[in-house]
């Protein structure tokens, strides 16, 4: 599947399931000719409903009232265009969308960590990523850290092998640590570019498991000065108000550098986002809309953004 | 940022003291409170507002009470509506009178089917049953060798077969039951999204060819206001007649229990409080109602408003502890009902400051246990006059709860320490500053 067709299939899966947001929006706005109040009820479920939490829901609707009033809005598409923007200024992001982390040149193998709660999907994205690497002609290595998780080594085994990517680790070790130094080791024997590190699902509120988490980190620095370079924590679309909690200890833990969201091809709307950017500024890298090897994206905010407001397919961009 | 909610109603139903009866007025800034606090855990926005218009309802017209305060007494109506809507019931899974008894575990990618499966396996057969466990999931990589790993670690027997289709697979699992004299069949499926056709038609003909006697739809309890579009979703689909709710063991509140609750008329049987196999538990309403309303010390507060009631036994325990006459007796009495409020874990984790101490590791439920045997094997007189156990009698203790002398030594000095604390306190204060105390466990 190419570039074009998975940008389809992202807006079919968000515009089918986004409610006709804009058109609401639209609606209200036709019918209204200054934000009354339930014109801002009924924004505010909007938001609510697309998880973005009660908090972040409030700010956003006082910024939205504070411009209407000094900037004025007489038309429908006035409205949803300061919505939008609004929305834009609390999601962060670190310059243009790049389709993969950028591959310094000082740094090789560039190492990444992924971690996360329990079935959000970081395996899978992991086969993703390498194959997206893979696809760009690096070479790959990836380290089976999750011991814990039944078969789960199996699981990324099957993923490497169709990503085409080295799994290091062969020895079994009970280990996470020393799996993930194992992995480095390989990556540098084996010149690697990239060395991908799962991780066992975990919950934030495990201290004894998080602390496993730090040490796996602190080893990967002792043997690589500086790595793991990227830490990517996985969110679950469909997660709730818990992700900021998630996102808060997991940086505490390791120093989350991005944010993979995936599972955007249900009917989830990955609002939390909003809120975890606002927050914390930790800028989403990649999104998840399927289970194929090809359903990762580069974020794009414009697009995300677009996507979460458009009713229609073809309206927004991600080019 | 959560044990705000009951500061913050306390303040705003200060003002109803001395007013006589509740009003739409004079609760409105209370409710907006309680809404939020229902958003922040989750609830379903549709949800909380027909939530707080019941409350309102109910609440409207009642006289403010003198024994209680009036956030006390909005708190337990608001608790009562929600243990309510949560469904306070406890219902079974179903089991088949001619069997085998066949369940069909369903529900979102990483949602926590597989695990689920095997840990309900593990459960019934804990109960005399034969569980055989099918790997029905044809779609994740090594979905088959998960299911039997776990298999493995419970010993229990698991159907699969690799290269055939997820509805073959179920069919035969029947028949392999049948011969191999197992009486309950649990089958996991893949996860799959609600609006992916194709997956959804192939869970109903599982379903159509397994005739199931109970479908149970897992849901991860993380999840945000999804939740009703998904629960409604998969039941059209299957009608399923339960609902598990997994990973309860984080800090997440819970509130897509409420949602599901208001948007589908089946019980949540049960849930998931970690990833061991024998994490499982019956799903107890009350519990998940204070963690929505995001109070660790909600249950206190529900109880204080009960409490009244037994005013008598309050007052005398206060009498006893400045006179630190606190005995054994009474400290039994406190844990047996800090008990019924859940699992140590649980309870900790929302109880503020204590919500940070590691899993499990002041508070080990078996430590309780031992704690509870203890003191059952001292005589009434021991429990009265805790300093009158020297050594003869702290072997015999020992001896007859099935502890060491290290044991009960140690909790007798925990007892003392906690006597003296007990004595520091000022009226009024006790069962709170009990609840937040660290229990003497092993
Ligand atoms: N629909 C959809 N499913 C996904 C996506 N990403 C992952 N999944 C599915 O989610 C489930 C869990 O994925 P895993 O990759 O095993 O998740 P994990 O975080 O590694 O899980 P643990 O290691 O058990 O914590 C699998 O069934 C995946 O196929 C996505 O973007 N969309
Ligand atoms: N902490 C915690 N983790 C759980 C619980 N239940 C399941 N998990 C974990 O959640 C992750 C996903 O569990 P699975 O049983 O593989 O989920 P699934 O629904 O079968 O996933 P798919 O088959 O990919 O759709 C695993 O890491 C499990 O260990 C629970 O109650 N608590
Ligand atoms: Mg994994
Ligand atoms: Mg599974």
């Amino acid at each position: 599947m190419g570039f074009l067709d998975a940008v389809a299939k992202f807006r079919s899966g968000l515009a089918r399931t986004r409610d006709s947001l804009m058109a609401r929006v639209q609606q209200l706005a036709a019918t209204h000719t200054r934000i009354d109040d339930e014109t801002l009820e009924q924004l505010e479920e909007i938001l609510l409903g697309a998880d973005v939490g009660p908090a972040t829901t409030t700010e956003i609707l006082r910024r939205l009232k504070e411009r209407a009033r000094t900037e004025g809005f007489d038309s429908s598409d006035r409205l949803s265009e300061l919505l939008k923007d609004e929305v834009a200024r609390l999601l962060h992001v670190d310059g243009e969308p790049a389709p993969l982390p950028i591959l310094p040149t000082s740094q090789r193998p560039l190492v990444i960590m992924v971690v996360g709660v329990n079935g959000v999907g970081k395996t899978t994205t992991i086969g993703k990523l390498a194959w997206q690497y893979r696809q760009a002609g690096k070479r790959v290595v990836i380290g089976a850290a999750d011991t814990f998780r039944a078969a789960a080594k199996e699981q990324l085994d099957i993923w490497a092998q169709r990503a085409g990517a080295e799994i290091a680790g062969q020895s079994q070790s009970a280990d996470p640590a020393s799996v993930a130094f194992e992995a480095l080791n390989t990556g540098v024997a084996h010149d690697a570019d990239v060395v991908i590190v799962d991780t066992a699902g975990r919950l934030h509120t495990k201290l004894n498991l998080m602390e496993e988490l730090k040490k796996i980190r602190r080893v990967m620095d002792k043997r690589l000065p500086g790595a793991p370079h990227e830490v990517l924590l996985v969110l679950d679309a469909t997660t709730g108000q818990n992700g900021l909690q998630q996102v808060r200890m997991f940086t505490d833990a390791v120093q989350v550098t991005g944010l993979v969201l995936t599972k955007l091809d249900g009917t989830a709307k990955g609002g939390i986002v909003i809120a975890v950017s606002h927050d914390l500024g930790i800028p989403v890298r990649f999104i998840g809309v399927g289970e194929a090897i090809d359903d990762l994206q580069p974020f794009d905010r414009r697009a995300f953004i677009d996507a979460l407001f458009d009713q229609s397919p073809s309206g927004g961009s991600s080019e | 940022m959560f044990e705000s909610l009951s500061q913050k109603l306390e303040l705003a139903f200060k003002k109803l003291r001395g007013q006589g009866r509740i009003t739409p007025q004079n609760v409105e800034e209370s409710l907006r409170e309680v809404r939020r606090a229902l958003l922040e855990a989750d609830v379903n926005y549709r949800v909380a507002k027909q939530f707080i218009d019941s409350v309102q309802v109910r609440a409207v017209g009642q006289e403010v009470l003198s024994s209680v305060t009036p956030g006390q007494q909005i708190i337990k109506i608001i608790f009562d509506e929600m243990v309510q809507l949560l469904g306070n019931t406890r219902a079974d899974i179903a089991t088949a009178s001619n069997p085998p008894t066949v369940i069909l575990v369903a529900g979102l990618q990483g949602s926590g089917k597989t695990t689920f499966s095997a840990k309900l396996a593990l459960h019934l057969k804990s109960k005399g049953r034969l569980p055989l466990l099918v790997a029905a999931d044809v779609h994740r990589p090594a979905a088959i060798d998960q299911l039997e790993t776990l298999g493995q670690q419970i010993e229990i027997p698991v159907y699969a077969d690799r290269g055939a289709g997820a509805v073959k697979i179920a069919g035969d699992a029947v028949a392999f039951a049948r011969k191999n004299i197992r009486d309950t069949i649990i089958v996991d499926t893949a996860g799959r999204l609600h609006v992916d056709e194709e997956m959804m038609r192939e869970v109903e003909a599982v379903k159509a060819v397994l005739a199931p006697h109970e479908i149970l739809f897992v849901v991860d309890s993380m999840t945000g206001q999804d939740a009703v579009t998904t629960a409604k979703a998969f039941h059209d689909r299957l009608n399923y007649d339960g609902i598990v709710l997994t990973k309860l063991d984080g800090d997440s509140r819970g509130g897509a229990a409420l949602s599901i609750r208001a948007v589908v008329e089946k019980p949540i049987k049960f849930v998931g409080i970690g990833e061991k196999l024998d994490a499982l538990e019956p799903f107890y309403p009350d519990r998940i109602a204070s963690r929505i309303l995001g109070m660790g010390d909600i249950v206190t507060l529900v109880e204080k408003a009960h409490q009244q009631i037994d005013v008598e036994k309050a007052t005398r325990l206060e009498e006893k502890l400045r006179k630190s006459q606190f005995t054994f007796d009474d400290f039994l009495d406190q844990l047996r009902e800090i008990r019924k409020m859940g699992p140590l874990s649980q309870i900790a984790s929302m109880i503020p400051g204590l919500n940070r101490l590691p899993a499990n590791a002041e508070l080990d439920e078996r430590g309780l246990v031992r704690v509870e045997a203890i003191i059952q094997s001292m005589t009434r007189e021991e429990r009265q006059r805790p300093a009158m156990i020297n050594g003869s009698r702290r072997r015999r203790i020992a001896l007859g709860s099935g502890t060491t002398v290290k044991d009960v030594s140690r909790l007798l000095k925990q007892f003392e320490e906690m006597q003296r604390m007990m004595k520091r306190l000022s009226k009024g204060n006790v069962r709170r500053t009990m609840q937040q105390m660290r229990f003497p466990t092993n």
